[in-house]
């Protein structure tokens, strides 16, 4: 177990000379713009954001695999930078699992170990443990192409846990299955990692994901981090507007007001009926209703609290109180649940009195 | 954390070994390049002392003592000029384009559509048939030209570069079917239903879809199936004696070499005339003759 | 079957897997068949007449007594046959044969990799590094071996002149003895060595191109893991990439001794068989009988002998080819 630490890194691609001219042309990337983040012992911490955002930039450059422009990779408090990957004892696990396709499952298990020289005895035990562990044992003759998606991230994950590395880098590991094999394997992931207690950094881009999966959420946009924290509070006390809108399904309602944008999540705009009596009440004109799963999302315009605003409420199954498109009803949110943010910068301001 | 791992470096060792691993990436570049300028000369070597020997004069050419790399007299450029006054270089080379250019056409027109039937029709027989198209590229031409000269003979075309058109295509469309599966198979099968969902009929899918998708695949043949052509020695050697019917790889040696007499000069100037473009093109689309091969052409 | 292939788009429908009811179902599929023979005909027809019907025909020389002088067609039985294998020289080229494209082999595919791996490497004018490398493969084979003919003249070579300047040779206790040349072609060993430094020179550049369609295809991500995984430069080397290229290096091997078991241009040019048949390899050894001897029966039955070794290496190599596949 050890603790990852990047310190104001930064990852430009396409502005080394090396590259040659074809890069050039298209000018150059910044992957990274100046990250610090630091993971704590044994944790779990996800880089969510968007595609393009630096996630497995990032990875790589902890694993690496990149050289950073500027910055430094700390692991144990040892400055890594500018080491090979295999200095670092990491591992990591790819999106496409990267098994080597001319080597048996158990091949693979133990190239980390044959890597290491290691004996041959304690290889095979180790090799064993790991794929006890991951219940992949009477796979071990088969070649990658023999197994199915699970099995292969099953695999992925035995080669990466035999050497007991200090971190596991995991890029997207979950994204080649289908949705419900998806569920399976974030659990065993989740519960495999309590096992073991190695610190582990998981990217993804998908939220459901990394509330479910992390102890902390770093969410990412352009090479930045916007927020870090427990999911939690990254889902009630986002950082900015960009944290409020891109976790959450429908995303956080943004009202414009007087340079102040007020924020809340659609589960919090209730009918006014089931709303406590000082809630702030919001007038909104019913476009819409879609039912999903037990779940009424109403969309609609919110009329009074600011500027007039499209939004959407959601209303659990248990409020009943019957919503018809068409119609202006008044619904209301809890004054506690209201989030503010600057409309110039975004970011998370005080709380304004309405 | 156990035994199992290794510490990671402390900040001395870290160093050292940041040092040594700079030390070899230094290394490493200066190595790359050394091995590429030395394959490089390697390979042309004889091109680049081509290059010298074609301008030298006969009594600097025919002296041991004199470097062989230099001019130990002054440079002439009568040899090169000789190549295309007193002999039919010209005609040579010409014939060997106009052969080349419809060995192509002949190789796409009928591999193009085997390939694709191969490939893409799903017959239960594709696979043998793949195999036994390839086995016939293993048939040398040493055991055929015998009994092809009379079958040449007999289609009225000896002494005629025809002739050649006539027979190359059997050395280049085994070959290029091979490639050409490679190419097909890369194109996604939804294309070519989409276009016939679209209204076409499979032949129209197959010429408006398929085809201009697998065009790398082609001009990969058409450049591998040129070089083929223009280096092939023993048919031309059989099938075509008047000398103003020849192609370049007998033509050249024939008139040049009288005898025990080689005009040097004059064959240095040819090899490097005749190799320079046809390596510019091959050059220009390595790239896409290497897509050709990986494309599943060995996955079959 | 001609008109089913016309495509009217009143019958155009979709891939016959889509299809719900047996009847078009069946129809298109044979529409499928018909145009799968429409295209494959041609070819075949192609092939057949001019590499299957001249393929029997040579059979037919080599059991009969045709020459040159008296084209009449007498079956003689494996009179032919017989006469190669009593004659000392034919087991000679036969030797050669095996030398020659064992060691050829060895040399292009080992060489091939490490060219591969320049050719990949990013250096700055790559363009003119792979334009030098792929000249010798390009250029047409007549003239390459008449450029290397003069490379080795018995008295002119300029490898002699810088071996004579390095003080290598033509003085008394030099490396390579105290005549004033080596005569490369001119010495049986020498001449052999030649011969196949010629070949391997010429072929290692497509072996090269080849092999770098298999390293292009090897996923970076595999090699990346490696790193990650702890494995240094020599075992990811050993371990992946050459495990990976293996089947393409097969196939480089299998164009490679086909080109070198049918290629006789170089012999011709540099040695012409000699000195005293020490370069002599089958496929010249039949060009010389039959064309050159006007021996037609007997060159052919030589050429003939050749074909069962090269099917059997290249069945040989295409199993083994289907066997390392892993994708
Ligand atoms: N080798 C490269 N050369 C140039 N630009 C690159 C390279 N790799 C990544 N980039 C650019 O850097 C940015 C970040 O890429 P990165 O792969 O880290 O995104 P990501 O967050 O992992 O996205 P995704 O969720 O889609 O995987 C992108 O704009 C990408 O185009
Ligand atoms: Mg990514």
């Amino acid at each position: 177990m050890a603790v990852v630490e990047v310190k104001n890194l930064t990852k430009t691609y396409g502005s080394r000379p090396d590259r040659g001219g074809r890069g050039r042309a298209a000018g150059s990337v910044r992957a990274i713009d100046g990250i610090d983040l630091a993971t704590e012992e044994g944790e779990y911490l996800v880089l969510l954001g968007p595609s393009g955002c630096g996630k497995t930039t990032l990875l790589r450059t902890v694993a690496g695999l990149e050289t950073p422009t500027s910055g430094d990779v700390l692991i144990d408090g040892h400055v890594v930078t500018g080491l090979p990957p295999r200095a670092r004892q990491v591992a990591m696990v790819f999106q496409s699992y990267a098994l080597y396709p001319h080597k048996s499952v158990y091949g693979n298990i133990v190239f980390p170990l044959r890597a290491s020289r290691m004996s041959r005895p304690d290889r095979d035990r180790r090799a064993h443990w790991a794929a006890g562990l991951l219940e992949i044992e009477h796979l071990m003759a088969r070649k990658p192409r023999q197994l199915s998606g699970g099995e292969r991230q099953r695999v992925a994950l035995a080669r990466a846990l035999v050497r007991e590395p200090h971190v596991f880098l995991l890029d997207e590991p979950l994204s080649n299955l289908d949705a419900k094999l998806r569920a399976t394997a974030r659990d065993e992931l989740k519960r495999f990692q309590a096992e073991i207690g190695t610190t582990t950094i998981y990217v993804t881009h998908d939220q459901v994901e990394a509330m479910g999966l992390g102890d902390r959420i770093a969410v990412l946009s352009h090479g930045r981090v916007r927020q870090v924290g427990p999911p939690v509070e990254v889902y009630d006390h986002p950082a900015d507007t960009f944290v409020a809108t891109f976790i959450g399904s429908p995303p956080m309602n943004l009202v414009p007001r007087d340079g102040v944008l007020v924020g809340f999540r659609p589960e919090h705009l209730l009918p006014a009926a089931a709303s406590e009596p000082d809630a702030l009440p919001v007038r909104l004109a019913v476009d819409r209703v879609e039912y999903l799963s037990g779940d009424r999302h109403v969309y609609g315009t919110a009329l009074g609290v600011g500027e007039q605003t499209r939004v959407v409420a959601r209303l659990p199954a248990t409020v009943t109180s019957p919503v018809t498109a068409g119609d202006e009803q008044e619904f209301a949110v809890s004054r506690d649940r209201l989030r503010f943010f600057a409309a110039s910068s975004g970011a998370r301001m005080d709380r304004v009195p309405l | 954390m156990s035994a199992l791992t290794p510490p990671l470096p402390g900040v001395a060792e870290a160093a050292r070994l940041r040092r040594t691993y700079a030390a070899r990436h230094v290394a490493s570049r200066v190595g790359t390049y050394t091995a590429a300028i030395l394959a490089a000369f390697l390979c042309a070597a004889p091109f680049l002392w081509s290059m010298v020997t074609a301008f030298k004069q006969n009594r600097d050419l025919y002296n041991p003592a004199n470097n062989p790399l230099t001019f130990s007299r002054p440079a002439t450029p009568d040899h090169v000029t000789y190549l295309f006054t007193d002999t039919s270089f010209l005609t040579f080379a010409w014939n060997t384009l106009w052969v080349g250019v419809l060995v192509v056409a002949i190789t796409l027109l009928l591999g193009l559509p085997a390939a694709y039937a191969l490939a893409r029709l799903d017959r239960p027989w594709a696979g043998w048939f793949g195999v036994a198209i390839f086995l016939v590229y293993l048939v040398p031409p040493s055991l055929l030209f015998l009994s092809l000269s009379r079958i040449v003979v007999a289609f009225g075309l000896q002494d005629s570069t025809w002739s050649l058109v006539l027979i190359y295509p059997t050395i280049t469309i085994p070959v290029s079917i091979w490639l050409l599966i490679g190419f097909l198979k890369g194109v996604p099968r939804d294309i070519e239903e989409q276009a016939m969902v679209d209204g076409h009929s499979r032949l129209g899918a197959f010429w408006r879809a398929v085809v201009p998708l697998a065009f790398p695949g082609v001009v990969a043949v058409v450049v591998f199936a040129f070089t083929l052509t223009a280096s092939e020695f023993i048919y031309a050697l059989s099938f075509v004696s008047p000398t103003a019917d020849k192609v370049i790889s007998t033509g050249v040696p024939t008139e040049l070499v009288r005898g025990d007499v080689f005009f040097w000069q004059s064959l240095q100037a040819a090899t490097v005339l005749v190799a320079v473009p046809i390596a510019i093109v091959f050059n220009l689309f390595l790239d896409r003759f290497i897509a050709g091969f990986t494309q599943g052409a060995v996955k079959g | 079957m001609t008109t089913a292939t016309t495509g009217q788009p009143a019958t155009v429908g979709r891939p016959p897997t889509t299809m719900d009811n047996a009847a078009p179902r069946q129809r298109l599929a044979d529409r499928d068949s018909a145009l799968a023979w429409i295209f494959l005909m041609p070819s075949v027809v192609y092939i057949v007449a001019l590499v299957a019907v001249p393929f029997v025909l040579a059979i037919g020389f080599a059991l009969s007594d045709v020459t040159a002088g008296d084209p009449s067609f007498d079956w003689v039985g494996t009179r032919n046959f017989r006469r190669a294998f009593d004659d000392p020289v034919f087991w000679r080229s036969l030797g050669n044969t095996f030398v020659f494209t064992a060691v050829s082999m060895v040399l292009i595919v080992v060489l091939g990799k490490v060219l591969a791996n320049i050719l990949m490497a990013k250096v700055r004018g790559k363009w003119v590094i792979r334009f030098l490398v792929l000249l010798p493969w390009t250029t047409p084979v007549s003239l390459s071996a008449i450029a290397w003919l003069w490379m080795l003249d018995s008295i002119f070579s300029p490898i002699d002149w810088l071996l004579r300047e390095m003080g290598l040779l033509g003085s008394p206790g030099a490396l390579f003895g105290p005549n004033s040349n080596m005569y490369w072609l001119g010495e049986p060993d020498l001449a052999m060595a030649s011969v196949i430094a010629v070949h391997v020179w010429r072929l290692t550049p497509l072996a090269a191109v080849i092999m770098m369609a298999g390293l292009v295809a090897i996923p970076r991500d595999l090699d990346e893991a490696a790193r990650v995984d702890g494995a240094g430069y020599w075992r990811r080397m050993f371990e992946i990439t050459v495990p990976l290229v293996l089947p393409l290096a097969a196939v480089a091997a299998l164009f490679g001794a086909i080109f070198t078991f049918t290629d006789m241009a170089v012999v011709d040019v540099l040695t012409n068989g000699g000195p005293n048949n020490a370069t002599q390899t089958l496929t010249s050894w039949a060009f010389f009988r039959g064309i050159d001897g006007g021996d037609i029966g007997q060159g052919a039955a030589v050429a003939l002998f050749l074909f069962p070794l090269l099917l059997a290496a290249a069945v040989a190599i295409l199993r083994a080819v289907r066997r390392m596949e892993v994708r």
